[in-house]
C-alpha cells in the first residue's frame, strides 16, 4: 500500500514537470500567424490553402479554428484583422481567442465579417481534421480518435482510416483503427467481401459496442452479410454472458473483500478469544473516522499530502481503535469471562456509547472522506470494468489477512495467544501474563477493524451508523466460516461475497441479502460450527 | 427445607399481587381518565393512558423474552420480530377497517397499494377485514414463524451466543423484506391512519382506555400463564434444559422440543403485545424489526431480572419511563443511559433489581432467624460459591462454540 | 460371537478425532444381568465409549448393538434414555437450581413429552417410587433442599437415584466413588451390588479397592481398545496392564 502511494506521488512529481516544460506557447506562436490568414483571403483556393498550412503544423490545437470554419463561426475583425472564433446572437457577436477559445469580448454584427466556406472546404476541413488527430503525436489522442470513430463509423473516413493504419507503429493503437475502418467498411457501399471480413473484426472484438453495431447491420443487410452479422452476434452474445458471470465473480470477490475486511478483526476476538464484540462495527466506525480527521488536517494544513491521507490514517486508525478496544477489555470484558451472553451485551452498551459519542462530536450525518487520486477512476479488463478503489481494497484485505495469519502463526506472541486460548490454565502457569495476552488480543481484533474502517470509508459513507452496517454480516462471515478458523474467515467472506452478487440479478440486492441470510441460518442448522469446523471432544463437549 | 417453601410462598403471593395490581389498574385507570374531568385531581390524563398502555405492551414483551431467557437460557435477539409480526397483523386488519374513507378513497384496497398502482388485494390480504382472523393471526403468524425457526435451530443443537446470533439475523432479514415495498405491507412508511376498531373509533378516549385495560389484562394473563408454566412439571423441566441440556437428554427427555414448546409460547405472547400496541400508538413500520429494539427488550428483563416473572415487567416500565424522561430533558444523552444501563447492569447487578431484592431479603431473613435462635448467622442463604456457580450457569447457555479460555 | 442373550454388544467400533483414535477397534460383550468393570488409564477412551454407547457421539466404523437387535448408533441421547439405558456422569450432574425432590420427579420413569409434563400431576403410584428411591439413596431428609447445596458425595448418590427413578435394563456408572470418603465408598460398592442383582451394570472406575469389593469381570481399557478381561486377579496379574496402568 505504501509502495503505491510512493510511486504515485512519483508520478505525481513527473507529471508536474512534464507540464512546466510543455512546448505549447511555442506553438502557438508559430500557429497564430497562419492562423491570422483567414482574414486576408480572397477566394475559396485561398482558404483551403490556409488551411492545409495549418494542417500541416500536425498540432492538434488547429482542430478549434477549423472545426470553426467548417461550421461558419470563423469571423476577423474589419478594424484589426484579428481573426475570431465568433458566435451570433441578436445583433452583436460573441468572440473568443480562435486557438484557446478565451474569450475575447463581443462585437457588433457590422464590426466583424465572417470567414466564407462551402462544401467542399467542409470535406477538406473534414479530412484534415481525420487525419490530423489520427495522425497525433499522442498515441492516446490517436486512440481516442479511433474509439470515437469507431462508435460513430463515417463510409467517409475510410481512406484516412487506411493511411493511419499504416502509419500506426503501436499494436494496440492499430488494432482501434482497424476496428474504427470495419465499423466504417460497415456503413459503406463497399462490396460484401469487404463486409464479410469487418464483421470478422468486430466479432473477435466483441462487447456492447461492437454488438450494438451489428444489429444495426442484421437490420439493414441481406443476404451472407446478414447471416454472418446475425452469427456473430450470436457468438458475441455467448461471451458477454460469460464476461457478465466474470463480472458477477468480481464485484462479489470486491464485496468478499469488504466482508472480510469487517470480519478479519472479528475472526480474532470472536473466533480466537471467544469474547462477543457486538461494538466491532463501531471500531470500524472509529477507523472511518479517524481517515476523516486525518483528511481534514491535510487539507487545512498541507493539501499537498492528500494523495499520502490513507497511509498517514491507517496507522492511527489502528491505534485508536486498539486503544478503545484495550480499554473496553480492561474495563469490561475481562470481568466478563465465561459469560458470553453478558459480554454480548455489554458490549451492545458500549457500542450504543461509542455511536452517540461520535453523533455528538461530529454530528449525525455523513461526512465526506475523499479518494486519493490513485484510488479514484476505472480501467477494463477485457469487458470487465474494474474500480481502483475495489481493486486497492482487495488487495488490501488480502495482505491484512495473511499479516494477520503470520502474527498468528509465526510470532511468539501469536504463539502466546494460541497457547492461552488452547489452555489457560496451562498457559499461565508456562509463565505467559494471560491478562496481558487477552487486553493485546482484543486490542488487535480492535486495531485491526480501525485500519477495515480506513478502507471502507473509501467506497462507504462515513456516519455514526457505519459500524451498524457491518456487524450482522461480519458476524455471519465468521459463524458461517467457522469459528476460530482465519481461513474460514476468508473463505466464508469472499464465498458469501460471491453468492450475494451472484443472487442479486434474480432476487434484486435487498431480497438476495435476505436470501442470504436465509441460507446462512439454514446452513448453520446443517453445520453448526461453520465450514471449517474445529473438530474434536473438547469442542463436542 | 422451610426456607425453600416459605420463598415459594413468597414468590407465589408476589404473582398473586402483581395479577391484583394489573387488574385494579385495568379498571381504575379508564375510570379516572373518563369518569373525572380534565380539571380534577384524581383525573388521568389521556396521554398518560397511551403512554402507560404503550409501557404494559412492552412488559408483556419483555416477559416473553424472559420465558425463554430467564427459564431457558435462550438469548433471543430477535424478540422483537414477533412482536412486530403481531403487530402488523393487527395493522392489517386497522387497515382494511379505513374502507374507503382512505386518501384515495378505495373502498377494498389501501392508500398504498392505490399509490402503487396495485389492482387487486394480495392473497395474504384476505381475511384480514375480520377481527376473529386478525386476532388468530396475531397469534399464529409469529408462533408459526418461531416454530419454524425453533425447530430447525434447536434440532440441530444451536445454542448459545450461535443461537442469539442467527435470531439477530432472523430479525434483520425481516426488517430489510418488510422495508420493501413490493412486499404488500406498506414498504418503509408501514401502516398507518387508522380510523377503527371493532368499530369504535381509535383516537377516542373510551377505545384508549379500553385498549390500555386490555394491555393491563393480557400481561396480567400473561403473568399468569407463565407462573403456570414454571410451576408445573414442564417448567421444572425447562429449567433443568438450561442449567445441565445434556443430562436431560439421557433422560429420556427431548430438550429441543422441551425449547421449541417454550420459544413458541413465548412468541405468540410477543405478537399479542404486537396486536395491542399498534392500535394505541397508531402506526406500524418496519423499524420495529430493528435489531437494536430487540436487543433493548434485553435490557428490560435484565434490569428487572432474569427469571422472577415480576422483574422483567418492573424492567419495561422502568427503562421505558427512563426512556421517556430522558428523550424530554435530555435527548442527546439517552443513548448514553442506556448503554451505560446495558453495561452497568451486566456487570454489576446481575440478577436484576428484583434478583437482588429477593437475595437482600433472603439474607436478612436468615439473619433474623440466627439471631432468634442463636445460632451462627450465615453470610448467605447458600454459600457464595455456589450461588455464583448458579448465576453463571443462569446466564450462560451452554455454549455451541469454543468457549472463552476462561471459561475452563 | 452372537448377539443374542447379550444386552450391549460393540464390535469393531472406532472413532477419531481429528487424527486421535479416542477408540481403536474396540469390541466389548455384555451378558444380561451382568455387571462389568471397566478400568484404564486416563485418555483410553472409556468416556468416548460411554458417549458412543448413549448417542452423544457417533462412531466412524463398527457395530453397536442394544439388547441384541437394536443398533444404537441410528438413535439419538432421548431415543436411547428411552430404550432403557441410564448414564451416571464422571462429573455429577443434577440439576442444581432445583431441589433434590425435583432431580428425581424429572427423571421418573413415564411418557416424555410436552404437554403430560404441562399437567402433570403426581399419582401415589409416582409418590411411592420416589419413597422408594429416597430409602435406596437415603437423601431423604434432604429432599427439599437445593440440589447445588449437595456435598460431592450426595451428589453422586443423587444421581445414581435419578438413574434408578429411569428405570434403566442398562446402567452406565461412571466414577461413582470419586470424592467420597471410605465408608460412603463401601456403601456405594453395596448400593452397586444390590442394583446389579435385577439391572445390567457398566461400571467405570480407577478406585482399585472398589473395583474388588464389586467383585466382578474386568475389563482395562488402553489406547481405545480392550487390554486384557477377565477377572481382577487375572487383569492385575497382566503384563501389559501393569506396565501401562497398574504400575509396579
Amino acid at each position: 500500500m505504501r509502495r503505491n502511494a510512493a510511486f504515485t506521488f512519483a508520478l505525481a512529481i513527473l507529471s508536474l514537470l512534464a507540464i512546466l516544460v510543455s512546448p505549447a506557447s511555442a506553438d502557438e506562436a508559430t500557429l497564430r500567424p497562419v492562423v491570422a490568414k483567414f482574414a486576408t483571403v480572397k477566394n475559396f483556393s485561398q482558404t483551403e490553402a490556409v488551411v492545409r498550412e495549418l494542417a500541416a503544423t500536425g498540432d492538434p490545437a488547429v482542430g478549434k479554428p477549423l472545426t470553426a470554419l467548417s461550421e461558419g463561426d470563423l469571423y476577423f475583425r474589419k478594424s484589426d484583422a484579428a481573426v475570431f472564433i465568433g458566435k451570433e446572437s441578436g445583433q452583436t457577436v460573441k468572440l473568443a481567442d480562435p486557438l484557446t477559445a478565451v474569450d475575447a469580448g463581443e462585437a457588433a454584427k457590422a464590426e466583424v465579417t465572417k470567414v466564407k466556406v462551402n462544401n467542399s472546404l467542409r470535406r477538406v476541413i473534414r479530412d484534415v481534421l481525420g487525419t490530423l488527430t489520427l495522425g497525433a503525436a499522442d498515441p492516446a489522442a490517436r486512440l481516442a480518435a479511433a474509439q470515437t470513430m469507431f462508435k460513430a463509423p463515417d463510409a467517409n473516413s475510410i481512406e484516412a482510416l487506411d493511411v493511419a493504419i499504416l502509419d500506426e507503429h503501436i499494436a494496440s493503437v492499430k488494432l482501434q483503427l482497424e476496428q474504427a475502418r470495419a465499423s466504417a467498411v460497415l456503413v459503406s457501399d463497399l462490396p460484401a467481401s469487404e463486409k464479410l471480413a469487418a464483421i470478422t473484426v468486430l466479432e473477435a472484438r466483441g462487447g456492447r459496442d461492437a454488438l450494438s453495431l451489428l444489429t444495426a447491420v442484421q437490420a439493414r443487410a441481406d443476404g451472407a452479410v446478414k447471416d454472418a452479422a446475425t452469427a456473430a452476434i450470436d457468438r458475441i452474445n455467448s461471451s458477454l454472458a460469460l464476461w457478465g458471470a466474470a463480472q458477477n465473480v468480481w464485484y462479489g470477490i470486491s464485496l468478499g473483500s469488504v466482508l472480510l475486511l469487517a470480519a478479519i478483526g472479528l475472526a480474532i476476538t470472536f473466533g480466537v478469544m471467544g469474547v462477543i464484540n457486538m461494538a466491532h462495527g463501531e471500531m470500524v466506525m472509529l477507523g472511518a473516522y479517524t481517515t476523516y480527521v486525518v483528511q481534514e488536517v491535510i487539507r487545512t494544513s498541507a493539501p499537498g499530502l492528500f494523495d499520502w491521507s490513507l497511509a498517514i490514517a491507517l496507522p492511527l486508525a489502528f491505534l485508536v481503535a486498539a486503544a478503545v478496544g484495550f480499554a473496553i477489555e480492561r474495563g469490561i470484558i475481562r470481568f466478563l469471562y465465561g459469560r458470553p451472553l453478558e459480554t454480548l451485551l455489554a458490549t451492545w452498551g458500549v457500542s450504543l456509547i461509542l455511536q452517540q459519542a461520535v453523533r455528538t462530536i461530529f454530528g449525525p450525518t455523513n461526512r465526506e472522506v475523499g479518494n486519493p487520486s490513485w484510488m479514484s477512476g476505472a480501467f477494463e479488463l477485457g469487458q470487465l470494468s474494474i474500480t481502483w478503489n475495489r481493486l486497492w481494497i482487495l488487495v488490501f484485505a488480502l495482505a491484512v489477512f495473511f499479516a494477520l495469519l503470520f502474527v498468528m502463526k509465526r510470532t511468539p506472541w501469536g504463539l502466546q495467544m494460541r497457547a492461552v486460548t488452547a489452555s489457560r490454565r496451562m498457559a499461565a502457569s508456562m509463565g505467559i501474563r494471560t491478562p496481558w495476552v487477552d487486553a493485546l488480543t482484543f486490542a488487535l481484533g480492535s486495531g485491526i477493524a480501525g485500519i477495515a474502517g480506513v478502507a471502507l470509508s473509501q467506497i462507504d459513507n462515513v456516519s455514526p451508523n457505519l459500524g451498524q452496517g457491518y456487524i450482522i454480516d461480519s458476524f455471519m462471515v465468521v459463524v458461517f466460516g467457522g469459528v476460530g478458523n482465519l481461513w474460514g474467515t476468508l473463505v466464508g467472506a469472499l464465498s458469501l461475497g460471491i453468492l450475494n452478487k451472484f443472487l442479486e440479478p434474480y432476487a434484486g440486492a435487498v431480497l438476495g441479502k435476505i436470501l442470504v441470510l436465509v441460507l446462512i441460518i439454514l446452513f448453520i442448522q446443517k453445520r453448526p460450527r461453520g465450514l471449517f469446523a474445529l473438530k474434536g471432544r473438547a469442542v463436542e463437549a | 427445607m422451610i426456607s425453600g417453601k416459605f420463598f415459594v410462598a413468597g414468590a407465589d403471593r408476589r404473582i398473586a399481587i402483581t395479577i391484583l395490581i394489573l387488574v385494579a389498574v385495568a379498571i381504575l385507570v379508564p375510570v379516572l381518565n373518563i369518569a373525572f374531568p380534565p380539571d380534577s385531581a384524581l383525573h388521568v390524563p389521556s396521554y398518560m393512558v397511551a403512554l402507560i398502555g404503550k409501557y404494559l405492551c412492552y412488559a408483556l414483551l419483555a416477559l416473553s423474552l424472559d420465558l425463554v431467557w430467564g427459564y431457558c437460557g435462550i438469548l433471543s435477539l430477535g424478540h422483537g420480530a414477533f412482536f412486530a409480526l403481531g403487530g402488523y397483523a393487527m395493522g392489517m386488519y386497522l387497515m382494511r377497517q379505513i374502507g374507503d374513507r382512505g386518501v384515495y378513497g378505495n373502498p377494498i384496497l389501501p392508500d398504498f397499494m392505490v399509490f402503487l398502482n396495485w389492482k387487486e388485494l394480495p392473497w395474504f390480504w384476505y381475511g384480514f377485514d375480520q377481527f376473529w382472523f386478525a386476532a388468530l393471526m396475531v397469534m399464529l403468524v409469529p408462533g408459526l414463524l418461531a416454530f419454524c425457526f425453533g425447530w430447525l435451530a434447536f434440532r440441530s443443537r444451536v445454542t448459545g451466543v450461535y443461537l442469539s446470533i442467527i435470531t439477530q439475523a432472523m430479525t434483520y432479514a425481516l426488517l430489510l423484506a418488510f422495508f420493501r415495498n413490493d412486499m404488500g405491507f406498506g414498504g418503509n412508511n408501514g401502516l398507518t391512519d387508522f380510523k377503527d376498531i371493532l368499530g369504535f373509533n381509535v383516537q377516542a378516549n373510551t377505545t384508549r382506555s379500553a385498549l390500555f385495560a386490555a394491555s393491563a389484562l393480557a400481561l396480567a394473563l400473561g403473568v399468569f400463564v407463565t407462573w403456570r408454566i414454571i410451576g408445573s412439571k414442564y417448567g421444572k423441566l425447562l429449567m433443568a434444559v438450561r442449567d445441565a441440556e445434556s443430562r436431560t437428554r439421557f433422560l429420556g427427555w427431548r430438550a429441543e422440543n422441551v425449547k421449541l414448546f417454550a420459544f413458541t409460547v413465548s412468541a405468540v405472547m410477543a405478537g399479542i403485545a404486537g396486536a395491542l400496541y399498534v392500535p394505541q400508538v397508531g402506526i406500524i413500520n418496519p423499524g420495529e424489526f430493528d435489531p437494536a429494539n430487540s436487543i433493548e427488550v434485553v435490557v428490560w428483563t435484565a434490569v428487572g431480572g432474569r427469571a422472577t416473572i415480576v422483574g422483567p415487567i418492573i424492567g419495561a416500565l422502568l427503562v421505558n419511563a427512563g426512556k421517556s424522561w430522558f428523550t424530554g430533558v435530555l435527548p442527546e444523552f439517552w443513548l448514553f443511559a442506556l448503554g451505560g444501563l446495558f453495561v452497568f447492569v451486566t456487570l454489576f447487578l446481575p440478577k436484576g433489581v428484583v434478583g437482588m431484592y429477593d437475595q437482600w431479603k433472603a439474607g436478612r431473613g436468615h439473619r433474623l432467624k440466627a439471631a432468634a435462635t442463636g445460632d451462627a448467622p450465615p453470610l448467605a442463604p447458600v454459600s457464595p460459591a455456589v450461588e455464583s456457580a448458579r448465576a453463571e450457569k443462569g446466564w450462560q447457555v451452554p455454549s455451541g462454540g469454543p468457549e472463552p479460555a476462561a471459561a475452563e | 460371537m452372537s448377539k443374542s442373550g447379550t444386552i450391549l454388544y460393540l464390535d469393531g467400533v472406532s472413532r477419531s478425532f481429528d487424527g486421535f483414535k479416542a477408540i481403536n477397534n474396540l469390541s466389548l460383550v455384555l451378558d444380561k444381568g451382568e455387571m462389568r468393570a471397566i478400568i484404564g488409564p486416563n485418555g483410553a477412551g472409556k468416556t468416548t465409549m460411554m458417549d458412543i454407547i448413549t448417542g452423544k457421539t457417533k462412531p466412524d466404523t463398527g457395530e453397536v448393538f442394544y439388547d441384541g437387535q437394536i443398533d444404537l448408533t441410528r438413535h439419538d441421547e432421548a431415543e436411547i434414555a428411552m430404550m432403557g439405558i441410564g448414564r451416571k456422569f464422571q462429573k455429577p450432574t443434577v440439576f442444581e437450581s432445583h431441589t433434590v425432590e425435583d432431580n428425581i420427579v424429572l427423571s421418573l420413569k413415564g411418557p416424555r413429552s410436552i404437554f403430560p409434563a404441562l399437567f402433570h400431576k403426581r399419582s401415589a403410584g409416582e409418590q411411592r417410587r420416589i419413597e422408594e428411591i429416597f430409602s435406596t439413596i437415603r437423601l431423604g431428609d434432604k429432599r427439599h433442599d437445593l440440589a447445588a447445596n449437595l456435598s460431592h458425595g450426595q451428589k453422586q448418590w443423587l444421581e445414581i437415584g435419578m438413574l434408578l427413578a429411569q428405570d434403566p435394563k442398562l446402567l452406565l456408572v461412571d466414577e461413582p466413588v470419586a470424592g467420597m470418603t471410605d465408608a460412603e465408598t463401601e456403601e456405594t460398592a453395596r448400593l452397586l451390588k444390590e442394583i446389579s442383582k435385577t439391572h445390567s451394570v457398566i461400571v467405570v472406575e480407577h478406585d482399585m479397592h472398589f473395583v474388588r469389593e464389586l467383585g466382578v469381570k474386568v475389563t482395562c481399557l488402553h489406547e481405545g481398545s480392550v487390554l486384557s478381561e477377565g477377572t481382577l486377579d487375572f487383569v492385575s496379574a497382566d503384563e501389559r496392564v501393569v506396565e501401562v496402568y497398574l504400575g509396579r
